[in-house]
């Protein structure tokens, strides 16, 4: 007979703290504007959950959920994001009308019924816990798993790990279906295309000898900012500081004599 | 404390997961909400194999876990594709089919 399972008191207060700070997490998720704050959000939700498995006697698996989802997963997307870049799709408005309260109220519903069957259900028994299974180590226990009766679902997987691998590079390499204009062509196209605006190509940023960062449009000679000669990922960003102060007539000009 | 508090906290996870889904705009953000529910389904494996005293439901968490991290690999290449070719991570956007 397997002895039952009693849950201590650390354990209890360890959850009783981390799983509001989880769904708090997890809410603000979808309630934070920018991706960036969304991905650490849910590297915090993957934290605390690595922290239950470690309490839950699931050592290998708390050890694994840190190194593969906060470690590998959300560098990922935190690495796409940066690739991406911050565009219109980061905002909060609904685009279907109606579909909030909709998800809300169906998101209510589900949740509901997931948690009064939870709590319903019975399988006839008393949790056992895993002090018998667990007896010759977490990590060992597992391996004799999968080496055994799982042997079969491991090389499965490892084959679609494999083939996910093959994909994410068919996918990621971009074929040219027109050879690279060189520079030449690139000049005569300048010239011979529209207007001679472009001849000279893009206006730099800065306002000359008051203030060369990038993020400061050019003045044009009748004193109006450039909008092309700062990138456009600055401007979505709203990261662009407005130029008017450091025009000529807005700057004291007045020499002091120094002593 | 009872074990069945770590399976509402999933069940409510998973759902916060699911209005993700459903609610965000960016692909990234509601892919990020797919990954959530993925969690909250291997909290429920591994408190059920604490439940039933054998490490089974752990080796199935640790599938699911392999089977996610290719699902990000592949889907974070598609993300990135459709973005060289329409200049939009929107799901709005990648409505080719439509027209």
């Amino acid at each position: 007979m397997q002895p039952l399972l009693t849950i201590q008191g650390p354990e209890t207060a360890l959850f009783w703290v981390l799983a509001p700070l989880s769904i708090v997490a997890a809410i603000g998720m979808l309630l934070v504007k920018k991706a960036v704050h969304s991905a650490l959000l849910l590297a915090w939700v993957m934290i605390t959950e690595a922290i239950f498995y470690i309490a839950q006697d699931a050592l290998f698996l708390g050890i694994v959920q840190v190194v593969v989802y906060t470690g590998a997963v959300m560098m990922l997307f935190l690495f796409i994001l940066m690739l991406v870049g911050v565009d219109s799709s980061d905002s909060l408005t609904e685009t279907i009308t109606g579909l909030r309260p909709i998800a809300i109220a169906a998101a209510v519903g589900f949740g509901g019924l997931l948690v009064s069957l939870l709590g319903r259900a019975t399988l006839g028994r008393e949790p056992i816990g895993l002090e018998v299974a667990n007896a010759s180590g977490n990590v060992q226990g597992l391996a004799e798993l999968l080496f055994s009766k799982y042997v079969w679902p491991f090389e499965v997987v490892s084959a679609l790990l494999i083939t996910a691998a093959l994909g994410a590079m068919v996918l990621a390499h971009h074929q040219r279906t027109n050879p690279r204009p060189s520079q030449r062509e690139q000049a005569v196209n300048r010239f011979r295309t529209g207007s001679l605006a472009g001849a000279a190509g893009l206006p730099g940023p800065g306002v000359f000898a008051r203030h060369n960062a990038v993020d400061v449009p050019a003045l044009l000679p009748d004193g109006t900012p450039a909008p092309t000669s700062i990138s456009a990922t600055l401007k979505a960003r709203g990261d662009v500081i407005d130029s008017s102060p450091f025009q000529l007539d807005n700057v004291d000009t007045s020499i002091v004599e120094e002593k | 404390m009872s074990i069945n508090n770590y399976l509402y906290l999933s069940a409510i996870l998973f759902t916060i997961g699911a209005v993700g889904v459903v609610v965000r705009r960016n692909a990234i953000v509601v892919f990020m909400c797919v990954e959530l529910m993925l969690n909250a389904a291997n909290l429920t494996l591994v408190t059920f194999s604490r439940i039933n005293g054998t490490l089974d439901g752990q080796v199935v968490a640790f599938f699911t876990m392999v089977v996610a991290a290719c699902e990000v690999v592949v889907g974070l290449a598609i993300i990135v594709t459709i973005y060289r070719s329409r200049r939009s991570a929107s799901i709005d956007d990648a409505s080719l089919l439509k027209r």
